[in-house]
């Protein structure tokens, strides 16, 4: 009886980047797994609460611990919309609030989707087969809030054909960091061009993130300056065969 | 209202505090000492001073101390400390060395003509590579700051692991001295383009020298 | 934020040269740190931040009972201790102190605090003359600027702008060697040390149970500077005290290896009260001045008051993309990185500069690596919550609150959700991958600022609930 999981897909993934979560979709499914979409759910609230705006944050965080409730699993393609959600909401709500009961029941239940492969799931290998040259983004909110280093890694040592080589600034943010993209552009800017740089050095004509905004703001770059790479979410990688 | 009243009132109204209501237990200061055995340590001090450019010697005789002092010494002048340990050794004896100062002026004048300062060391931590300094009437401040050559002369004896060590033996500093300076390795900086330049203040050439 | 911020910014992302200084300073701070805090080298590092966040919350949540331990035992041992609120008071105490020793030269140890008040300024306008020691901070002083890194004053320099005002200001023909110009440094200081009559320190440890000052340093100027004049004054933030002298086995293990990546700096100094009888040299009177200056102010905060564990290590200047970026003179306060970016606005309000806890990507590689554990960026986070409430308070920027308060309401209703994400995907050139420009009714704003970097993703031809319905068959 395979369990159930429920895919949040967040508004970025679903508006600009949709395969990544079909590629999720596709993975869960291939290891026997059961797979929701609840139609109701929307965003996070994260850019209002980056931007200082938590009752906005609040409005939103309300409407979709709703649309979770419930849920045996959630899976995120996402860090920081995953942390967000397991780790930001409860400072929303206040301790008398029914919403804090529900954000502390969600908080366990809800991964980001390396983790959930290598924690639930427990599988490393998921069959992929992506021959390319490739390295490895360490988004901030995955490395550091919710501490995800190794699981992408151990996922991608498994896809045949694929060689991943480490880049020396593999933990350095991209410079998104949501309305900091826009509103200091050209210090974001020299962000991804650093980080680009330093995928150079490694020889990698592909870049793998578990955050579609990491992915988002260095493709950007990388179009922008006309050089031959691509990004790719780790689960279009896992998807491949 | 004074300055102090106006803080402290502030201060406590800011924490939710009385006045005079004592602190919940602190935290327990955190004092490791590993087992080391002493040639171990004075090894790994010696390694470590080493690696900091500074020079070493490992003696075993009185007489190989002096000629170490006595080789760095000859034709340089050089103040030595009142370190009884020191003379012992004959230090103090050796040609062109000044010692017994007691008076400041004189301390102080000695010490910015002459070349090297000689001092013995209250202790040395062996996992950082660093001399203890405990002013005292035997040990003046200037002497190992003001030459541009320092060497300390100690027993190994006086070898600790470690910081640790070194507070546990002395929790309370400030019971026997108004100066206790840790020494590790020679002045340095590296302010312009962050290209290292020796001896920019206190000694740029130090020398160790450790003595069964 | 405010143009002046802005401004700065920009300047500093325009200079090359600058940025490849930044960048390779703050690298070398950031490898050598990672070595020195290796788990082969230093297997406790984990337990000793965990141990200095613990006694720095004790001893700022009873800060007034340390005050007054320190001061008794400063007592104690000959010295004594000024409770000073303002800067003024500050240099009231200094002038007051000169003007009995019949004093004319001041001889300075580095001290974020003394910058943070303006203490040269003051000084030097009642005709004393103040001389920074620290080889960096004596080349800014010289030049009349404020220093750019905790550790690296003079980081943004070369040893051609040295040269230059080596020779404007001290006579000395165009000399670029750097070692040469640290030895002419040397000469000048020396001088100064030995004539001087007050020597001012900062304090990076303040102990209570010993009324005693810790200075850490790499050059010496620091010891000569408390060794050598007959009176030493220490001017420390009220919040540099640690209870024991023996918490120093703790603290002085994160300080260097954090800001450097040295086991020690090479000179710590442990200093207590006026020489003692015996004693050949040493200071014969011997001054701490306790700075409140809106330290109480931060106390009030219970969630922010942990912004004053700081011992000012530089560890997160260094690991900033963003101070990487734009540098220490970009900051609006002597504090600058991180820790800059979350004290100014609590000591002067948030809106001295409103655009400061946004120049964030909330990365955290700050509080990654702060020894002391302070949470950085969820201190950001509320202060950017401030921020907004202010703005609503006063009714600006409006028109990002009013889009901020649409986002909300459409985010919580799913149909209309749907529908907004649909229509917005029609305006946009849907499916085309990267666009370099977008038609010019939309080149504004947020869309504007995005593309003036990078290209801009197009809506997807169709989006992932599209896609999902489809094969779900409906």
């Amino acid at each position: 009886m395979p369990q159930r999981v429920s895919i949040f897909v967040t508004c970025i993934v679903d508006q600009l980047f949709p395969n990544a979560g079909m590629a999720m979709a596709t993975v869960l499914e291939r290891l026997g797994f059961s797979v929701d979409f609840p139609e109701a759910q929307t965003c996070c609230g994260q850019p209002a609460f980056n931007s200082g705006y938590r009752d906005e944050a609040r409005t939103v965080a309300e409407h979709t611990l709703k649309v979770l409730d419930g849920a045996d699993y959630v899976v995120v393609p996402s860090g920081s919309c995953t942390s967000m959600m397991s780790h930001h909401y409860e400072e929303l709500f206040a301790a008398d609030e029914p919403e804090l009961a529900a954000a502390q029941r969600l908080s366990p239940r809800i991964y980001e989707f390396s983790r959930f492969l290598t924690e639930v799931a427990n599988v490393e290998d998921v069959g992929a087969k992506f021959d390319a040259i490739a390295t490895y983004h360490d988004s901030c909110h995955a490395l550091r809030e919710l501490k995800i280093r190794d699981a992408p890694r151990r996922l991608l040592a498994h896809v045949r054909g694929l060689e991943l080589r480490e880049m020396d600034a593999a933990e350095e943010c991209c410079g998104f960091g949501g309305t900091f993209s826009v509103k200091f552009a050209g210090v974001s800017g020299g962000m991804a061009r650093t980080k680009i740089e330093s995928i150079l050095r490694t020889g990698a004509s592909t870049v793998i993130s578990i955050d579609s905004s990491c992915l988002m703001q260095l493709q950007g770059a990388i179009s922008r300056e006309g050089l031959p790479i691509r990004t790719m979410h780790l689960a279009e990688v896992l998807a491949s065969r | 209202m004074r300055a102090r009243e106006a803080i402290l009132r502030d201060v406590r109204r800011n924490l939710g505090r009385d006045a005079g209501e004592a602190p919940a237990t602190p935290p327990p200061a955190r004092i490791c000492i590993p087992e080391i055995p002493r040639e171990e340590r004075i090894a790994s001090m010696l390694e470590r001073v080493a690696a900091l450019a500074g020079r070493t010697l490992h003696a075993h005789s009185t007489s190989e101390v002096l000629d170490y002092v006595a080789e760095r010494t000859r034709g340089a002048a050089s103040v030595a400390s009142n370190a009884p340990f020191l003379r012992q050794m004959g230090i103090t004896a050796l040609p062109g060395v000044e010692s017994g100062f007691t008076d400041e002026r004189n301390l102080r004048e000695a010490c910015s003509r002459v070349e090297v300062g000689i001092t013995s060391a209250d202790y040395a931590l062996a996992d950082t590579g660093t001399l203890v300094m405990i002013a005292s009437p035997a040990e003046a401040r200037l002497v190992s700051l003001v030459p541009p050559a320092h060497i300390a002369v100690l027993p190994a004896e006086r070898v600790l692991t470690g910081l640790d060590e070194l507070f546990a033996l002395h929790p309370l500093p400030a019971g026997e001295t108004s100066s206790m300076v840790l020494i590790t390795g020679p002045s340095r900086t590296a302010d312009i383009e962050q290209i290292l330049v020796r001896g920019v203040h206190g000694p740029g050439e130090i020398h160790v020298v450790i003595v069964d | 934020m405010s143009a002046t911020f802005d401004r700065k910014i920009e300047a500093t992302l325009a200079d090359s040269r600058l940025q490849l200084a930044i960048y390779k300073a703050t690298g070398r701070l950031m490898s050598h740190r990672k070595t020195a805090v290796d788990s082969a080298v230093l297997p406790e590092y984990q337990e000793l931040r965990t141990q200095a966040n613990a006694i720095k919350r004790h001893t700022i949540e009873n800060l007034d009972w340390f005050l007054e331990e320190f001061e008794r035992n400063v007592l104690a041992h000959g010295g004594h201790v000024h409770w000073c609120r303002t800067a003024t008071e500050v240099a009231d105490v200094v002038l007051g102190i000169a003007k009995r020793r019949e004093a004319s030269l001041i001889v300075k140890s580095k001290s974020m605090t003394t910058e943070e008040i303006d203490l040269n300024e003051r000084l030097e306008h009642h005709g004393l003359e103040s001389v920074e020691t620290d080889l960096g901070e004596y080349i800014i002083q010289l030049k009349h600027e404020r220093p750019y890194h905790i550790v690296a004053p003079a980081l943004h320099l070369t040893r051609y702008d040295v040269a230059h005002v080596f020779e404007e200001k001290l006579g000395v023909a165009n000399e670029t060697e750097i070692e040469n110009q640290t030895m002419i440094a040397r000469r000048v200081l020396r001088d100064k040390f030995l004539r001087a009559d007050i020597g001012i320190s900062g304090a990076n440890f303040l102990i209570a149970d010993s009324g005693a000052v810790v200075l850490v340093e790499n050059e010496g100027n620091a010891r000569l500077t408390t060794s050598a004049p007959k009176v030493h004054i220490a001017v420390a933030g009220m919040e540099k005290l640690i209870p024991r002298a023996q918490d120093l086995a703790t603290f002085l293990k994160l300080l260097g290896r954090s800001g450097t990546g040295q086991a020690l700096t090479v000179y710590t100094s442990f200093l207590s009260g006026p020489r003692r009888e015996g004693e050949v040299d040493g200071p014969e009177e011997f001054h701490v001045v306790l700075l409140d200056a809106g330290r109480t102010k931060l106390l009030a905060d219970p969630d922010k008051r942990q912004s004053l564990y700081c011992i000012r290590c530089g560890a997160c200047l260094n690991h900033c993309p963003v101070y990487r970026k734009i540098g220490g003179h970009s900051f609006p306060w002597v504090y600058s990185g991180p820790i800059g970016a979350i004290i100014t606005p609590q000591f002067h309000g948030v809106q001295s500069e409103p655009g400061l806890p946004f120049a964030s990507s909330l990365c955290g590689a700050c509080a990654e690596v702060c020894p002391v554990k302070i949470d950085i960026p969820k201190i950001l986070l509320e202060l950017r919550a401030e921020v907004k409430a202010e703005e609503k308070h006063h009714a600006i920027n409006q028109a990002e609150r009013a889009a901020f308060r649409m986002f909300a309401y459409v985010a919580s209703r799913p149909r209309l959700w749907q529908r907004a994400t649909k229509l917005a995907a029609r305006f946009g050139p849907r499916g085309q991958g990267y666009v370099k420009k977008v038609p010019g009714f939309m080149n504004v704003g947020p869309v504007r600022a995005w593309l003036s970097q990078r290209d801009l993703p197009a809506p997807a031809e169709k989006s992932f609930r599209e896609m999902w319905k489809e094969r779900q068959g409906r």
